[in-house]
């Protein structure tokens, strides 16, 4: 366990120092939502009725962009062969690295959303389900992105090659999720199991992922 | 099971493939003749959908195909992956390419039946949105072989991607559903819909039956191919290094 919480922190301190990309990933979470409403045009009931999509799609192209930075660092410098040694099981070490990469890349996105959803004109009554759905969507996102990042450790570039692995996988979180922020939004009676399937996917991914992303890491670090 | 491990020699599973190949493709070629027959002029034309119906006949079968191959593709994975063979390797290597082939037709002739039924060339339907999922999903794993140079380390990776794949297939196939049923209110197509004609059924499992031995005879000659590749790959690294590689 203390290496469990060793490992978080490390990471999070890594994210939030210079170069870290943490600022980055919010960075281009609002630019894509800028350039989305430049695209759509000022139409304020346009932009409304897409908020929801656009910011779930520019947390998707965030997440995605920032999963090379869960293993491809540390395999560079050596540091991942210091966490083959001692972690025990290996599984729980690439659980750590999910939960890091969220709290340092998806969490601030999460928290910016809100500024983000008043700029597309998204209604009072939609911001918690939103909120909601991006807190329980996201870490579906990072523990799928540990998996594409373990899967394509020993590659160089292979930003566009994840991209194409983990899109595939994650339609279920982005249907999901904007489906559960729609029905929160509009009272919709079956919002609280949108709510449930959105945790249970991210639940399940939170079983299966770490256990693969485990299995290819070693095949690929040796 | 003698018989397995028999196959397990590549040399052995070379001399079979290429024993079955030309039959495989004879079955092909005839089964398909017959089924086309029957697809194109011994099967009527549906009281609803006209002619059209006759695509089904192309697209229906390709789109099982597109699933079969990738659950043929799976449990190679999960043979390689555990057993480490790698004629398993091949054959999930060797199946890919195929699978995305159909998977591909199943596309285009869904959108092409798709215009005079639904008078658009691509409508989000649930089948045809997860399909398009599935054709993507055979593109990453494609992509993931041809990116990683060692064939071991490939094989090893690219299956834990195709394992992952194949276990979120039905959750990603729900999860589509479900969206579409959010969306379209109805389908042309009722659920369930009317109980398929015999004359309509033989044109279907005989091109179901064709596309079959089309996979069986593409498959052996691909995973002979891909054998072969790999014998010349270490016959020229003997060459040049005779005394670092063993010949085998």
């Amino acid at each position: 366990m203390r290496a469990f919480t060793a490992l978080v922190a490390r990471d999070i301190k890594l994210a939030f120092r210079a170069g870290g990309g943490a600022a980055q990933a919010v960075m281009f979470f609002a630019l894509t939502v800028v350039i989305f409403a430049l695209a759509a045009g000022p139409d304020r009931a346009r932009l409304a009725a897409l908020a929801t999509p656009a910011l779930w799609t520019a947390a998707t192209l965030a997440a995605m962009l920032s999963f090379d930075r869960l293993f491809q660092e540390d395999y560079d410098d050596g540091a991942l062969d210091a966490v083959l040694e001692t972690a025990d099981p290996l599984a729980l070490a690439v659980i750590a690295k999910a939960l890091a990469h969220w709290l340092s890349m998806m969490l601030p996105l999460i928290a910016a959303s809100p500024a983000l959803a008043i700029l597309l004109n998204l209604p009072g009554a939609a911001f918690w389900p939103l909120t909601l759905s991006l807190l329980l969507g996201t870490p579906a996102l990072s523990l799928l992105g540990a998996l594409a990042s373990a899967l394509t450790l020993s590659l160089r570039r292979a930003a566009v090659l994840m991209t194409i692995l983990t899109a595939p996988i994650l339609t279920p979180v982005v249907i999901f999720g904007v489906a559960s922020a729609n029905a929160g939004a509009t009272g919709d009676p079956r919002y609280p199991s949108t709510l449930l399937i959105l945790a249970a996917f991210s639940l399940f991914t939170c079983v299966f992922a770490p256990l693969a992303a485990a299995a290819a890491i070693r095949f690929n670090a040796d | 099971m003698p018989m397995i491990y028999d196959l397990a020699n590549p040399e052995r599973f070379d001399r079979l493939a290429r024993l079955t190949t030309p039959w495989m493709a004879g079955l092909a070629a005839a089964s398909l003749a017959a089924g086309l027959y029957f697809a194109l002029f011994a099967s009527p034309a549906d009281y609803q959908q006209g002619e059209s119906v006759r695509i089904m006949y192309v697209h229906v079968p390709a789109a099982w195909m597109a699933l079969m191959c990738y659950t043929a593709m799976a449990a190679a994975s999960v043979t390689g992956f555990i057993w480490k063979h790698p004629l398993a390797d091949v054959a999930a290597k060797s199946t890919a390419p195929i699978g995305a082939a159909f998977t591909f037709l199943a596309l285009v002739t869904g959108s092409l039946w798709g215009k005079p039924m639904w008078g658009t060339w691509w409508a989000w339907d649930a089948r045809l949105t997860s399909v398009l999922i599935l054709f993507f999903m055979y593109v990453g794993y494609m992509a993931l072989w041809s990116a990683i140079e060692d064939k071991t380390r490939a094989a090893r990776i690219a299956a834990i991607a195709c394992i992952a794949g194949f276990v979120n297939v039905p959750i990603i196939k729900f999860s589509v559903d479900w969206w579409n049923s959010l969306h379209q209110p109805a389908s042309v197509l009722r659920a369930g819909g009317p109980a398929i004609h015999p004359d309509m059924l033989t044109p279907l499992l005989l091109m179901g039956l064709a596309y079959s031995f089309i996979f069986a005879a593409l498959l052996l000659t691909s995973m002979r191919a891909e054998i072969a590749e790999r014998r010349i790959a270490r016959l020229e690294l003997a060459e040049r290094a005779p005394s670092e590689v063993a010949v085998s």
